[in-house]
């Protein structure tokens, strides 16, 4: 009797960093080949292939041409910052729709040396004051109006934070970016493996208050791929297949519902519960249940609000709950164990699959010295502005 | 006489500069450009209203590294302008974290920005603090 659930067979990620010899067409074909390799299969049975390139806009299609046209349905998914989950997603939803029984997932991304990725540069005024666009501006209004830069939104939604329920200063916000550097010194696939003092992180460049630089996401090459299965057709596969195969026990993808404010200052935090009250129903689950937690801590403000938008601690928590320790790798709810996106790294795309390439990683007890002991579920978090939400649950096989 | 444009079609210049948005008819969502329906409840009737010039800031950061062009340090924040929360810089108070406060008390403030080859000057807004 099989279920409606559907497995991760195979995973993989490349090594995050700089990859000047590769571009992403290669990136994307090494996790994909080594995604089919973990999983025991072949590329001949894959039914779909989603694929996300966010920023580089190569094609499934041009992955297919590298490593293999099978003239399967390729849906090309971007997301944002969710795009890899978006394309995990789409396999999954391919899956469960029972149009095939095995799909392929990747994501890829190059952005080593890319500078800030929203806000571009500003133009002189022109000679002749001439309004345009949405708001008849008459000039750029970054700067001007508030900031378009990445680091200054997601600072913003930190203070806000802080604002709401007091108590978050600049030194709680950069203790964050400390647990992650000091995660990220187990991790030989993060870009940075670099462990740094909290004297170093708030004595580091400002970007934009309180966000200094190691505080930030790293951009950086990198890919990931999945493959998922079937529960009907995992159970003809071999023991050690079903073994390793890890359970996606909820895959929810949310956008942000109306909330005053939303369009003034993006709203990270309301698509995000819901995202996470839906993933917990779904897996039967709650956040208790939960041995280790990839988030997306695209900046250190940015994972202090999550740990309550995932109920990982009580509302208006968040300062409590990271004061405890228990986001800490020894602590209650291990967090970024990866090292997060501030040190493993961000290329935007590989990361909703690289998180849960980490997640899985432990589950099937094969994270090395890093190794969450005894982890049987985690939850794996992405977020793309504009906004989108994706929430993975994973169980490890009972088997 | 020199004539002036603001930098923003939601900029009301005057004797009283001030802020307009298009408000839900049926809601009362507010919003500072078009919409075709109300990304609220979906109803299509909006009209103009005007936006407090005084509020309390609830969030900010203070941006030392932008894009190329854009000086630095500004502050930019969101504030609760009586309920409407609006987008701007805060201006007239030192860009560091001593000088600038979450809850703290600011009100609307127009400034030149430029002139034009036809002399037109070029009109911003921003919040400075209240007290």
């Amino acid at each position: 009797m099989s279920s409606n659930d559907v497995w991760i067979l195979g995973i993989n990620m490349t090594k995050f960093g700089k990859h000047p010899d590769k571009d992403a067409i290669d990136l994307a074909s090494e996790a994909a080949m080594a995604a089919l390799k973990d999983a025991g299969v072949s590329l001949k049975e894959m039914g779909i292939l989603a694929y996300g390139n966010l920023v580089g806009q190569t094609s499934g299609q041009m992955l297919q041409k590298q490593i293999g046209q099978t003239g399967i349905p390729v849906f090309n998914v971007s997301n944002a910052c969710a795009t890899g989950a978006t394309a995990l997603k789409t396999a999954i939803m391919a899956i469960k729709s029972g149009e095939c029984d095995m799909g392929l997932a990747v994501g890829v991304e190059k952005l080593a040396g890319a500078g800030l990725l929203a806000g571009g540069s500003r133009k002189s005024d022109g000679n002749v004051y001439t309004p345009q666009g949405r708001y008849g501006a008459i000039a750029a209004t970054d700067g001007r109006i508030g900031t378009d830069t990445m680091p200054g939104t997601f600072a913003q939604v930190g203070m806000e934070y802080g604002h709401k329920y007091g108590g978050a200063t600049f030194e709680d916000f950069a203790s964050i970016s400390v647990k992650n550097h000091g995660h990220s010194t187990l991790n030989p696939l993060a870009a940075y493996t670099k462990a740094m003092s909290l004297e170093e992180v708030m004595g580091d460049m400002m970007i934009a208050y309180p966000n200094t630089r190691p505080m930030c996401s790293a951009n950086c090459d990198g890919a990931a791929a999945a493959v998922v299965v079937s529960d009907a057709k995992l159970k003809t596969l071999s023991l050690e297949q079903q073994r390793r195969a890890i359970k996606v026990s909820a895959s929810v993808l949310t956008s942000d519902p109306y909330q005053e404010a939303c369009q003034v200052l993006p709203d990270v935090n309301t698509l995000t519960k819901l995202a996470a009250r839906e993933a917990y129903e779904k897996a039967g689950i709650g956040p208790d249940d939960l041995d280790l937690v990839e988030l997306h801590d695209c900046f250190a403000t940015a994972e202090l609000v999550h740990y309550d938008n995932l109920m990982l601690c009580p509302e208006g928590g968040a300062v409590d709950f990271l004061k405890s320790g228990a986001p800490y790798r020894t602590g209650k709810t291990p967090v970024n164990v990866s090292g997060g996106l501030q040190s493993k790294g961000h290329p935007i795309a590989a990361t909703g699959i690289a998180n849960i390439w980490e997640i899985c990683h432990h589950l099937r007890g094969e994270a090395g010295p890093r190794q969450i002991e005894g982890a049987k579920v985690g939850l794996a978090h992405v977020i793309g502005l504009g906004s989108a939400c994706g929430i993975h649950v994973l169980e490890k096989s009972g088997l | 006489m020199s004539t002036s444009v603001p930098i923003v079609d939601y900029l009301v210049l005057g004797d009283q500069p001030h802020l307009v948005a298009n408000e839900c008819t049926a809601c009362g969502a507010r919003f500072f450009d078009r919409r075709n329906a109300c990304a609220n409840c979906s109803e299509v009737e909006f009209h103009k209203v005007d936006i407090a010039t005084e509020g309390e800031v609830t969030s900010f950061t203070i941006v030392t590294f932008a894009a190329p062009g854009v000086p630095v340090p500004f502050v930019s924040a969101t504030v609760n302008a009586n309920g409407t929360t609006v987008r701007a810089n805060l201006i007239n108070v030192e860009a560091s974290p001593e000088h600038v406060k979450l809850g703290m008390q600011v009100k609307l403030a127009t400034y030149i920005m430029g002139t034009d080859d036809n002399g037109t000057e070029a009109v911003a807004f921003g919040f400075e603090p209240a007290n």
